[in-house]
């Protein structure tokens, strides 16, 4: 007999800030699809391959509806699948409900929100001006920016706007337990429910007025539905737009190479959003899912109900994606990186997401043409234990 | 190059639309691929396989010939 073997943590230590886990690659070369323990202390397979984890995203034989939250310290799931909460929901239901909210998604609308946003990004850029340096700029500019576009989407009214980040916030983080998420999961259903109450009392030209609105022919779309929509979006676009815009910031500040090609040229900006996204592909730990049923990835048998992490980051420095994965360059042709994740759940929001942050970098840099950081790289604190990787703070002058 | 679409898979991730805004739409009622040509010309060709493979439900499908 043999004796039974614990699989190796899954890599977590970084030694530079702006690249993946130091031996994530080592694992990914070894085996793609490999055992791992994870945070929750549970075993379970880590695909770490470009075309696996496309294989694992894609494939309806996986179930977003995990028994363990593998990335907490106590491995307790929070989340309901309720309809309308996308994220938690399988098909069919996820199908019918997606297409619901896709429609205010679509590359057409999110493009008329671009004159909206540019002022929202100048009225911060302005206010950041007058103060004068050094700011902080995740305070500043990466936080209350995507805050203020979610809410304007939304309709949510001004005096309520600090409090929804605030909420968003603390639903996202790692290091607390599942009681402290279920509170503060509690309170902002608490908020989504009054919101979603004056909107039907007084409809305006907001997201949640539409859906209040939409033709739906299954009388689907109820409060619940309402509220557990209007909270996936809310989490879903706060912290990661403001961890982009932090970060990239904080990596594009960093390489003053990659900055001046940008400068010289303001028609990078499209290219040089893919490649600081695909770069740094924030959603550090991966996806979860279960297998429904047996199936094979990448060669290796994945049993029915066993659970699957699918690690996007480690997927987008796999160097049969992409050349040099470890080379930030801002000029490479936009390829199909999974920082947005792949298959029926990639990112809803990932339109509004890249007019969001071409706006906010072409505009931070040429406003000011000298901005640099206010404090070496090596002393930032970076979000090492949060589902969504980032900067705390980015001291910066000009 | 002919192009087939399974509005049934698409997810209105909208990626097509990015990559080929002559050749794809979305429908207003639901977010889901539009074919605007279904046969689309060489000039188009490189940008309708971009976006077959930045689509991340598998809903476009091309056959060549
Ligand atoms: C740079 C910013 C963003 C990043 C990196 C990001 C990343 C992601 C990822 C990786 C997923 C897939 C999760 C999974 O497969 O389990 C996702 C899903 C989602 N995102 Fe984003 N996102 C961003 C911005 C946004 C914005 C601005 C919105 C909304 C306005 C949004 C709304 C959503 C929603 C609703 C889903 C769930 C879709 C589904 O399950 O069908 N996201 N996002
Ligand atoms: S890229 Fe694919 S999933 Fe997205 S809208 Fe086009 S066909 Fe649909």
């Amino acid at each position: 007999m043999t004796e039974p073997t614990t699989a190796p943590a899954v890599p977590k230590a970084r030694s530079c800030p702006f690249l993946p886990p130091d031996d994530i690659a080592g694992v990914r070369s070894a085996a793609p699809v490999s055992r791992a323990t994870f945070t929750s202390g549970d075993e379970a397979w880590l695909v770490t391959g470009y075309e696996q984890v496309r294989a694992v995203l894609r494939d309806p034989s996986f179930s977003v509806q995990v028994p363990h939250a593998l990335h907490t310290q106590d491995g307790v799931v929070t989340q309901k699948p309720g309809r309308g909460s996308l994220l938690w929901q399988d098909e069919p239901d996820h199908t019918t409900d997606r297409k619901l909210l896709a429609k205010e998604f679509t590359v057409r609308r999110m493009q008329a929100l671009r004159p909206n946003i540019q002022r929202i990004v100048d009225d911060h850029l302005d206010a950041i001006e007058a103060q004068g340096g050094p700011v902080d700029l995740v305070k500043t500019f990466a936080n209350p920016v995507p805050s203020m576009v979610i809410s304007d989407l939304f309709g949510v009214p001004v005096e309520r706007r600090a409090e929804f980040q605030e909420i968003a916030e603390a639903m996202m983080r790692v290091d607390q337990d599942a009681a402290a998420t279920e509170a503060a999961g509690m309170r902002l259903g608490g908020l989504l429910y009054q919101l979603v109450q004056e909107r039907r009392a007084n409809p305006g030209d907001d997201l949640i007025s539409a859906l209040i609105t939409t033709e739906d022919p299954d009388g689907a779309v109820d409060d619940m539905f309402l509220m557990n929509a209007a909270g996936t979006l809310l989490i879903a676009a706060h912290d990661t737009t403001a961890c982009m815009i932090g970060l990239g910031a904080a990596l594009l500040l960093d390489r003053p190479d990659q900055l001046a090609l940008l400068r010289e040229d303001p028609e990078l900006i499209g290219n040089a959003v893919e490649e600081l996204l695909r770069y740094l592909t924030i959603g550090q730990f991966g996806g979860e899912r279960v297998a429904t049923q047996d199936v094979e990835i990448g060669g290796v048998r994945i049993g029915k109900g066993e659970q699957v992490v699918a690690h996007v980051l480690a997927a987008d420095f796999d160097p049969a994606f992409v050349d040099e994965p470890e080379r930030f360059d801002i000029t490479r042709r936009p390829a199909p990186h999974l920082a947005f994740g792949f298959g029926p759940h990639q990112c809803i929001g990932q339109q509004l997401a890249r007019i969001e942050l071409q706006i906010v970098f072409s505009t931070l840099f040429r406003r000011f043409p000298t901005l640099r950081l206010a404090k070496p790289v090596e002393e930032l604190r970076f979000r090492n234990d949060m589902v969504f990787y980032g900067v705390h703070e980015l001291p910066v002058t000009w | 190059m002919k192009i087939t679409i399974d509005r049934d898979r698409c997810v209105g991730a909208g990626q097509c639309v990015r990559a080929a805004d002559e050749v794809f739409d979305q429908d207003d009622l639901d977010g889901c691929v539009v074919l605007l040509v279904s046969r689309p010309s060489e000039r188009l060709s490189a940008e309708v396989r971009d976006a077959e493979r930045f689509c991340p439900s598998g809903a476009i499908e091309i056959h060549d010939a």
